[in-house]
């Protein structure tokens, strides 16, 4: 197990310098610079501004530059932002990002799991083709189809829920629904398909033919081997979520990191930019590697490879 | 007793491709699915000549109108026709997912065929590679792109294309580390044959079956990307509109003017129905063994 960890470990730093290497150059070949929008600099003015944030120098000095503050973790000040660092900025927005994303996945994991075990018990009845047939319609729908129009129902219709802001904890159910309604449906569909396999194996039937309660072979018997197909949905499904929350907070209008990285797009704010996509990059590669864990300890097979 | 009679009708023999074409018949969800997409591909390559459609014309006096006999599908804040609107989108929402998924399968399809041919230590690496790619969040690279060389719809094509093509990657080269084992392929190896021709002339027809029924799942995706990157902007520019412009214009409006969202919504949705749909079917008819893995 340690062996996995540290092995993985090492093969995210090649990843995380690829990447940075890439970002880096794309935005030196960038048309425009961040300081073009600024009132009629003098070119004294714009030296020293350049001066100031390094520009001045050769590219490839520059370039080990970013680097060596990379490697201490530092993304550099913020373009745009004058007096702000990226790391102040991203720090200030990601734990609302958190926020959202962890309340899609637990929204996605509860419903999700419930349809599909219902759905795999109750196999071909009314039981297994209702949540089906919705788990078609999530998994077809974008975000931003349905984003707008659950406001529209729930908040201009209804008038359940605000439509935008981020202050009471009401504001987090239309973007935790949004964000996780694929995922509930992927992994209903995920949950049936898993648990139709292990339903269907021998030692289930010996459970039953024991007398073991219909409860007790779903959570003591089946539930573990039924789930890993989920579980290594899990971590596709959170670079996912970072994808769909650039959508879900600009749509409730949430100032969380999506929103900051769209902005910064709009604004060529590119050491910002390069910034967000480092750190998605680095939470997405941490995810994956706990996923991985999780599924090495819920399958005993895995550990032998 | 009458002589039994004579066979006159010979049963027909039915090819892979009638088989599958007979499967596809039944199926009546993928039948629905390619009737509507045709139906609207043809409407939107059709728009540009039809007398009335444009998706520019401005009738400020005129505003917002629910729809009517007059604008079936209403119009926006500009007064431009909705319906006209919807089509035109239609042509660069189509175009961006045929472009791109073209794009992705050319990618795909060399990366894994190499791969999977060279085999060993190439392979190894290859597929630890797009592994790594996998758990990388793609779009944002799109976005950052986008941001860098500027909003052009061709960058868009390219773009969408070079990041869709991992699962393209994967089945091609399962396809192609099975279909090398083949006797035929040693054959071709024997004759002294180069590794070249023998991709062009060997593989590939091989796997087109598979890459083309892939493909059809590919194009719902990158519409979706495309959709996603001009929903928040980033995608094609106005006057031109595309289903995700006319999403965001909608949701900006939708207090007031439902129907602007719900028109490019509904079409959108339905073309993703649509197109899973007929994929899925596709898939079953050819009973393509490949895991979606």
């Amino acid at each position: 197990m340690l062996r996995l960890i540290t092995k993985r470990l090492f093969e995210t730093i090649p990843v995380l310098f690829i990447v940075a290497t890439l970002t880096f150059f794309m935005m030196k070949r960038a048309p425009g610079g961040p300081f073009d929008s600024e009132k009629q600099t003098t070119p004294e003015i714009r030296a020293q501004i350049e001066a100031q944030y390094g520009l001045d120098k050769p590219v490839w000095q520059q370039y080990l530059d970013y680097l060596g503050h990379l490697a201490q973790g530092d993304l550099g000040p913020s373009f745009k932002y004058a007096g702000w660092s990226v790391n102040e900025l991203l720090w200030s927005a990601f734990p609302v990002s958190l926020e959202l994303g962890l309340y899609a996945l637990a929204f996605a994991l509860t419903f999700g799991l419930i349809a599909g075990i219902i759905a795999a018990l109750r196999k071909n009845t009314w039981g297994d083709y209702v949540p089906m047939s919705f788990a078609t319609f999530g998994i077809c729908l974008p975000t931003f189809v349905t984003g707008p129009l659950l406001l529209l129902v729930f908040a201009s219709w209804l008038t359940w829920f605000n439509a935008s802001g981020w202050e009471q904890p009401r504001d987090r159910v239309l973007p935790a629904i949004t964000l996780g309604l694929y995922y509930t449906a992927y992994v209903a569909r995920l949950t049936r398909g898993g648990m139709l396999e292990i339903l269907s194996q021998d030692f289930i039937r010996t459970a039953r033919a024991k007398g073991a309660s219909e409860w007790r072979v779903v959570w003591r018997h089946s539930l573990r081997g039924g789930l890993l197909s989920v579980v290594s949905f899990i971590g596709p499904a959170i670079s996912g979520l970072v994808t769909g929350s650039l959508v879900v907070e600009s749509i409730y209008q949430i100032p969380g990191l999506g929103k900051f990285f769209v902005m910064a797009g709009f604004n060529r704010d590119y050491t910002m930019v390069m910034g967000t996509v480092l750190f998605y990059a680095v939470l997405i590669i941490v995810m994956n590697l706990l996923v991985d864990i999780v599924q090495v300890w819920l399958n005993p097979k895995l550990r032998f490879e | 007793m009458s002589p039994p009679q004579p066979i006159t009708e010979v049963e027909a023999g039915h090819s892979l491709w009638q088989d599958a074409w007979l499967r596809l018949r039944k199926n009546k969800m993928a039948v629905a699915g390619a009737i509507f997409v045709l139906v609207l591909a043809l409407a939107s390559l059709t728009a540009p000549f039809m007398p009335g459609l444009s998706y520019s014309n401005q009738n400020l006096a005129l505003g917002a109108t629910a729809p009517s006999a007059a604008h079936w599908f209403g119009t926006d804040d500009l007064g431009r026709d909705q319906l006209s609107r919807l089509l035109y989108g239609g042509r660069v929402s189509l175009s961006v997912g045929l472009a791109a998924t073209l794009v992705s399968v050319l990618i795909g399809v060399l990366f894994g065929m190499i791969s999977g041919y060279i085999g060993g230590r190439l392979d190894a690496l290859a597929m630890r590679f797009v592994d790594i790619l996998y758990a990388l969040p793609f779009t944002i690279f799109v976005i950052l792109l986008m941001v860098i060389y500027g909003r052009n719809i061709y960058l868009l094509f390219i773009a969408i294309g070079a990041v869709e093509w991992l699962d393209m990657a994967r089945i091609v080269r399962g396809q192609v580390l099975a279909l090398k084992k083949q006797e035929f392929v040693e054959a071709a190896r024997a004759l002294g044959l180069r590794k070249r021709r023998i991709i062009l002339r060997h593989m590939i027809p091989n796997v087109l079956g598979i890459v083309i029924v892939f493909s059809t799942l590919i194009v719902p995706r990158v519409m979706l990307t495309e959709a996603f990157l001009s929903f928040l902007g980033f995608g094609v520019q106005a006057p031109q509109a595309s289903w995700g412009t006319l999403i965001q214009d909608g949701a900006r409006s939708w207090e007031e003017f439902p129907w602007l969202l719900f028109f490019p919504a509904g079409c959108f949705s339905l073309t993703l129905f649509s197109l899973n749909f007929l994929g899925d079917g596709l898939r079953d008819a050819l009973d393509v063994r490949a895991s979606k893995d």
